[in-house]
């Protein structure tokens, strides 16, 4: 009885070896995400129908007060707008102009490892440091596109300090600074095309945009489908520039989401109400990958 | 006409590059100049003075940050890449009950972006005492699902026979994982270090929460500090800072641009 009581538990413990070993390969992840991924996710959803205190603990329970609050709040409209905007301003361009690049750099000519180096820098260079550099260039006195406009006899414009240019000003940065990225990847998926399909419709005669349009461009789809999703997740998530360049203003013009929580949070201590926009930031992000999961199976052609 | 072509597109590639790089090419010009040559909106600077290089360092804590930064990157790289392949190795070479459910779950950390999570990790970090420690900088970011998902794809590739034979020989597991899994993937392991040291390097949110003096304070902190101070007077000094902050990276992303292009488009879409 003894006997066949140990070695059924032994045989219990021996077929969950591999469970047991791939637990502990798996362990410091899944421990690091508990703590900072999932514990935190619940924690913001939970404290969105609370007050809190000072210090972060939940006070009160108001229930969905929180979010009937901000929906009725005039800010947090504003700053919903701004942040659609600013998504509508740079995603489509900042793809557009990456990809423009990628496929100038894709052309097989003498020294394109230069260009392509050239097209990538701007994935080496921060969000602190390029927003420092735009302040320059935005500067109305003595920066470049003050100047630029005054040789040309053109009114001044106040850049970051007039609420109709800010957010296109930001934007502007904003398209520069991601260009890198979104080049090298693009230009990853170039080069994975296969040279055959070129090949044979060079010999059938197809122009350069015949192939652009019905070789290269269906191709690409999964990669630019790709760098669809990271670019609405990236801008849904902005901060640094807003930071940097203008705080949330001139007149909240350019309060973009992430940083009207951080506002909320960490300089009105506000913790519940910014929790709530925190479960707003994450309801975008993943009604966007969701469309991605859906969309990307059916329409995008993969290889 | 095919020469035609081809000026053609090097006028394009030689446009557009100017461009691209005007902005920095502009910045490295400005480091270089006086308060009035800057104000005079002067391109090329008289002569190459180091002078605003000198001040940044005195005006800021500017080495200081630098070690910092230096010591957080290279500290959330090698604690990605140990987390990460761990976790690679378990879902490519151990087949276990529950695999579909916990890849799930790592799946499932990519849908939450970190900005929605900060207020609680705030507060952790807070209450652990690890505000302005090394620890509260790099520990939240070591455990990446896109870096094993990368090295996941690259330990696919390895035969499934090295592993049988690995187990004939009587290796364990860990020494398979060390001595083979590891040195036939350097070329991944390379990839995500260099995207790890990159994005760390430039990460601007976490530092500004959890460093409240210069004992951890990175380089793009000491910009924002550098920037605030000097509101319209001395750009030169400001634009020296802006400089040194990005040579690292920018040399590293000239040295490895191909390997992280390759291994980018690689974790991305299979």
């Amino acid at each position: 009885m003894m006997v066949s009581q140990t070695k059924a538990k032994k045989s219990v413990w021996k077929r969950s070896l591999d469970a047991r070993t791939a637990l502990l390969y798996l362990l410091p992840s899944i421990l690091l995400f508990s703590v900072f991924v999932f514990y935190p996710m619940f924690r913001t959803i939970y404290l969105s129908f609370f007050l809190t205190d000072q210090n972060g603990n939940a006070a009160l329970f108001v229930g969905l007060e929180n979010y009937t609050y901000l929906l009725e709040s005039v800010a947090f409209r504003n700053s919903i707008k701004a942040t659609f905007l600013f998504v509508l301003y740079t995603v489509p361009t900042g793809i557009i102009i990456a990809l423009i690049l990628a496929l100038l750099a894709n052309e097989k000519l003498k020294g394109i490892g230069f260009f392509r180096t050239i097209y990538s820098s701007t994935m080496g260079i921060s969000v602190a440091a390029s927003s420092v550099i735009w302040l320059f260039l935005f500067h109305p006195s003595i920066g470049m596109f003050n100047k630029l406009l005054n040789i040309f006899n053109l009114p001044q414009v106040e850049w970051l300090l007039d609420p109709t240019w800010a957010l296109l000003s930001v934007s502007l940065s904003t398209i520069w600074l991601n260009t890198g990225f979104s080049f090298l990847i693009l230009l990853g998926g170039l080069q994975n095309i296969d040279e055959h399909l070129y090949e044979s419709a060079r010999i059938d005669g197809a122009s350069y945009w015949y192939r652009l349009r019905r070789i290269t461009i269906p191709m690409l789809s999964p990669t630019l489908f790709f760098i669809v999703t990271i670019s609405l997740i990236n801008a849904f998530q902005t901060f640094g520039q807003i930071d940097i360049l203008t705080k949330g203003g001139p007149s909240q013009s350019t309060n973009l989401i992430v940083y009207s929580i951080y506002k909320e949070a960490f300089v009105n201590y506000q913790f519940g109400t910014a929790s709530a926009q925190a479960v707003f930031l994450f309801i975008c992000i993943l009604i966007v990958t969701i469309l991605q999961f859906k969309l990307g199976e059916r329409k995008v052609h993969y290889q | 006409m095919r020469m035609l072509k081809r000026s053609i597109i090097y006028i394009l590639l030689i446009v557009t590059s100017l461009l691209m790089f005007f902005p920095i090419i502009y910045a490295f010009m400005i480091s270089f100049m006086t308060g009035g040559e800057i104000l005079q909106g002067k391109f090329l600077p008289s002569n190459l003075s180091l002078d605003n290089y000198v001040k940044v360092f005195d005006r800021l804590p500017l080495f200081n940050y630098l070690i910092n930064s230096f010591v957080v990157s290279i500290g959330v790289m090698i604690g990605q890449l140990i987390v990460c392949s761990l976790a690679a190795y378990a879902f490519v070479f151990i087949p276990f009950k529950g695999r579909d459910f916990v890849f799930f779950l790592f799946i499932s950390t990519m849908m939450i972006p970190w900005e929605a999570t900060m207020i609680p990790n705030f507060f952790t970090i807070q209450k652990l005492d690890w505000i302005n420690t090394y620890q509260g900088m790099t520990l939240p970011f070591f455990a990446l699902a896109f870096g094993t998902f990368l090295l996941r794809q690259h330990f696919k590739t390895i035969p499934k026979e090295l592993h049988e034979a690995a187990q004939v020989a009587g290796l364990n597991r860990f020494t398979f994982f060390f001595r083979i899994v590891l040195p036939v993937s350097k070329t991944s392991l390379v990839t995500l270090g260099a995207y790890g040291f990159l994005t760390t390097w430039n990460m601007y949110l976490w530092p500004l929460l959890v460093t409240t003096n210069k004992s951890v304070r990175t380089v793009q902190i000491g910009l924002k500090q550098l920037q605030s101070q000097e509101v319209s007077t001395e750009w030169g000094v400001v634009m020296a800072g802006v400089i040194v902050v990005i040579i690292p990276t920018l040399l590293l992303l000239f040295l490895g641009q191909k390997q992280l292009q390759k291994g980018l488009t690689q974790g991305a879409l299979k």
